[in-house]
């Protein structure tokens, strides 16, 4: 491993560790953990909910010095991603963290803390009639941080691209105590490395993410929604091409499909009522080959209706490239038909999506994730089972392959977290 | 440099090692001319493999390498270093693929930026990442500096446009970053790559996202009395939902220079603003309208759309020709790069003409006005003693205003050499600190570009803590269990 395993804490200094937290955050804001608090089997004794940046750092720094393993915890929607970690005494939850810092509405940029959720920044910044052009999953839980930490995205990315794309600035708490910014609130900015890119997507492994900036794009005009339904994969495949390769500009191109039905295409146009319209007409013009259906009541929020815990079920993400959407959803239909998988699909035309397989077996699972994962690694995508049953994460690696960077990834996993207390082992390659 | 090393290279390259003064003179800065310092030798690879035989030699005799492609960079980056050689990648220039149904070019570093998009255009796509130098500047180059350009207000950056990397490591290892398909599980590694000014290795390969060509392209020229007047309208624009894929800015000062420089038929005003719409017809016709309307009611006086490609290029030739014509109205000029909240821009230009009267030298301005990158172009007659000193402190005055106002020290041309010592004023040692954490995984040795980007460089070994890697695990090479 890029890090060391630590060695036990001693119980003095655990002891030790604990009374400095308690008077670093006080009293009122740590406890001791309960059954909901556990990430996969592992149950950390304490939850702490520091108040500011400072003592976020400053909590991890007591906590490294104890050797104490730290699983940050924003609104909790998606502790179950990753591997399962190995080990972990202290959950730092963000939850206090929730201010809207500034929002620069002239300069189209908002500072917020991490803890704050996703709704409540949009709502603070459609006063000014702007948001964070950024549909992800659960936004009425789902913190910054955690949104951050796992890069979540949704149909928004077509238009407006991905946290990548729209984050200008992040301080992190570091496990020796440093609190570090980097990039700034302009949009425009190449002083120095670029740490909110490094930080997103990083599962809170490097630092614990406080604060960031993004950058706003004005909340839309007005807002039309297509869908067609197509006779097969093929068809589909092509005519997302088609659409990808004229030059209308939608904020939504996203394809569902599933076993029990045949693939269906949405289209979302934003703007003037009357660029909206002509790219409605073009669309149609361009699909004449599809049927025009009714669409589903929030079918933007699609995306987020995969997760249903009713079945024995996996939900994975799978990014692709855009012209093998269709050969994917042959090969979906070629794995799953043998072994009698339900399944559904929600993906974006820039390759990315959502897979929920059911099935009550989860050797058949195990084997058509592996066989899809395959595939897709082929062809330069990938597959991570985000939620699973417990069983299948003791049998695979969640993630998948990280390529021949992968010691690049542990050494700098080592530069920011020597000590290896961050999240230890849910992330890629046992990071 | 020794016969013995010297040798070695020659055995890589053949006639792609330059080691004749004179020919090395030619390698001894970038486009920022007043740093200078000669290399130990030039090497041209043609190949990965050639990059990374060079390097695995510069990795055991510990000789510091810096990357270079067409070497149009404003900030030093490129400035050769103490007992370095310099690997030019200006051979490797060609474009590997093009797959056209996932908006995707493969290219080699030496490849030059206009020729992406000339190589696309038949097919109704483009490259967006448009820096004034485009038609020299290299994608290699690109990568280091994150460059923008006029449209990235819209269309992002480079690192917007950089899908994966080919890069050989300082180690002399060869790894891949990114992956074609978006969201590859991991560290954003290019991420972090792109932007980093040569620091952490160098690119042999790019994957670049290319981008359809809007439907309809017009581009507004707007004649004002002051720049506080057509900033004023910047702010109307943008507040009315807008996101013009350009707004650009210049002062009187800037105009005349352009004038004299290459006729672009500019009014002769106190504030020029270009705004260019593109997207769906009905869209653009319709917004433009508004657009108009805007810069009438600030104050603009001459208002004139350019709709066809031969309009737009007459509009955009004084803008792009801005940088070069000042040595029309001086014998020299520093050119810099500063970026402030967009909000602050009357203040900002206010102290900049205080600061410019009371140093008694003459600044023209032009700026990326939409995002609030500024080019303040401080002029000075380097025959006059003291004027050179003079304007230089000017100059870093006026980023330290930038650093004020909550902006930046550079919003496209990087650190470099040139302002390392600014990375103090913009950012506190814990930040500087963390962000070489990063330094230290890719290039422990420190040497890939060394020196640049930090006023301090930080030495990978003096982590403190419970546990410090030991080198071999860093480079990959052994692992702890």
């Amino acid at each position: 491993m890029g890090t060391r395993p630590l060695p036990h804490p001693s119980i003095a200094a655990v002891e030790a560790a604990w009374s400095d937290l308690r008077t670093r955050v006080g009293e009122e804001h740590m406890r001791a953990s309960m059954m909901e608090d556990a990430v996969d089997d592992v149950l950390p004794h304490m939850v702490i909910e520091p108040g500011t940046p400072e003592e976020v750092a400053d909590a991890l720094k007591i906590a490294t010095g104890a050797r104490l393993k730290v699983i940050p915890r924003g609104g909790a929607t998606k502790m179950d991603w990753g591997n399962p970690p190995r080990g972990g005494e202290l959950i730092l939850s963000t939850r206090r963290l929730k201010r809207v810092v500034e929002h620069a509405w002239g300069d189209m940029t908002a500072t917020v803390e991490a803890g704050c959720t996703f709704q409540q920044l949009q709502e603070t910044l459609a006063v000014h009639g702007q948001r964070l052009a950024l549909d992800p999953l659960w936004p009425e839980r789902a913190t910054i941080g955690g949104i951050l930490a796992t890069n979540d995205s949704g149909p928004l990315r077509v238009r407006f691209g991905s946290l990548r794309d729209l984050i200008i600035g992040i301080t992190l708490a570091l496990p020796d105590g440093t609190l570090a910014k980097s990039g700034g609130k302009v949009v425009k900015n190449v002083a120095g490395y670029d740490l909110p890119k490094l930080a997103t997507g990083s599962l809170g492994t490097l630092g614990i993410i406080t604060q960031a900036i993004f950058r706003l794009h004005p909340l839309p005009r007005e807002s039309r929604t297509l869908s067609l339904s197509i006779s097969d994969s093929g068809n589909m495949n092509a005519l997302v091409l088609a659409i990808q390769d004229c030059n209308m500009v939608p904020t939504g191109v996203q394809v569902r499909a599933g076993s029990a039905a045949g693939p269906e295409v949405d289209l979302r146009f934003e703007g003037t009522s009357s660029g909206c319209e002509a790219q409605m007409e073009q669309t149609l013009g361009i699909a004449s080959g599809a049927r025009r259906i009714e669409s589903p009541a929030d079918v933007w929020n699609a995306h987020s209706e995969l997760w249903s815990r009713a079945e024995a079920s996996v939900v994975c993400k799978f990014s692709l490239l855009p012209a093998d959407l269709g050969t994917f959803l042959d090969s979906i239909v070629e794995a799953t038909e043998s072994l009698h998988l339900a399944w559904r699909l929600v993906a974006q035309a820039v390759g990315a999506g959502y897979l929920r397989l059911e099935s009550k077996d989860s050797g058949a699972l195990i084997t058509v994730l592996e066989a899809l994962r395959k595939k897709l690694e082929a062809r330069g995508g990938s597959l991570v089972i985000l939620r699973c049953p417990h069983e299948i994460k003791s049998k695979t690696d969640v993630w998948g392959s990280a390529g021949d960077a992968l010691a690049l990834m542990k050494s700098i996993k080592a530069q920011f977290d020597p000590a290896g207390v961050l999240n230890p082992g849910r992330f890629v390659g046992g990071i | 440099m020794e016969p013995r090393i010297l040798g070695q290279f020659r055995a890589i390259v053949g006639k792609g090692l330059i080691t004749e003064t004179s020919e090395l003179h030619t390698y001894e800065c970038d486009g920022l001319t007043n740093l200078r310092a000669l290399p130990q030798a030039v090497l041209l690879p043609t190949s990965t493999s050639e990059v990374q035989a060079i390097v695995r030699i510069c990795q055991r005799e510990k000789i510091p390498f810096v990357a270079r492609g067409s070497g149009t960079g404003l900030s030093g980056g490129a400035l050769p270093v103490d007992k370095g050689v310099v690997i030019s990648l200006a051979r490797m220039n060609r474009i590997l693929e093009v797959d056209l149904p996932n908006a995707r070019v493969v290219a080699e570093p030496g490849v030059v930026n206009a020729d992406v998009t000339q190589r696309v255009a038949p097919h109704g796509y483009f490259f967006a990442p448009d820096p004034s130098s485009q038609s020299v500047c290299s994608i290699g180059g690109n990568v280091a500096e994150n460059s923008g350009g006029a449209h990235c207000l819209k269309y992002g950056f480079t690192t917007t446009h950089v899908l994966a990397l080919e890069v050989v490591l300082p180690d002399g290892s060869i790894v891949h970053l990114g992956s074609r398909a978006v969201d590859r599980p991991g560290y954003d590694l290019p991420g972090i790559f792109v932007g980093s000014e040569g620091t952490l290795g160098i690119a042999t390969k790019v994957v670049l996202r290319i981008v359809k060509k809007p439907a309809v392209i017009q581009t507004l020229l707007a004649a004002f009395n002051s720049t506080t007047e057509a900033g004023a309208a910047v702010s109307g624009i943008i507040g009315a939902g807008m996101l013009p894929a350009a707004i650009e800015m210049m002062d009187n000062l800037a105009i005349q220079a352009a004038e004299a420089s290459v006729h672009a038929g500019y009014p002769n005003c106190g504030g020029l603003l270009l705004v260019e719409l593109d997207g769906p017809a009905a869209e653009v016709e319709h917004l433009m309208e508004q657009v108009g309307e805007i810069c009438t009611q600030c104050g603009a006086w001459e208002i004139r759309v350019a709709q066809s490609e031969a309009e737009r290029a007459v509009v955009w030739k004084g803008r792009k020709a801005a940088f070069a014509a000042m040595g029309r109205i001086s014998p020299n000029y520093i050119v810099q790069d500063g970026v402030i909240p967009r909000t602050a821009l009357p203040k900002v230009l206010g102290d900049i003409e205080r600061m410019s009267a009371a140093e008694g030298l003459r600044v023209a301005n032009v700026f990326h006005a939409g995002d609030g990158n500024l080019h303040p172009l401080v002029l000075y007659d380097g025959r006059i003693a003291g004027q050179e000193e003079r304007a230089m402190e000017l100059s870093i005055n006026i980023l330290r205003l930038c650093v004020k106002y909550g902006g930046s020290i550079t919003g496209e041309h990087g650190v470099g050499e040139e302002k390392k010592m600014m990375m103090g004023e913009m950012f506190a040692e814990p930040d500087l600190e963390t962000m070489q954490l990063v330094r230290c995984a890719f290039d422990p040795e420190h040497l890939s570009n060394p020196g640049k980007v930090f006023p301090r460089t930080r030495l990978c070994a003096e982590r403190t803590g419970p546990y410090q890697p030991h080198p071999l695990e860093v480079a990959g090479v052994a692992q702890f269990f």
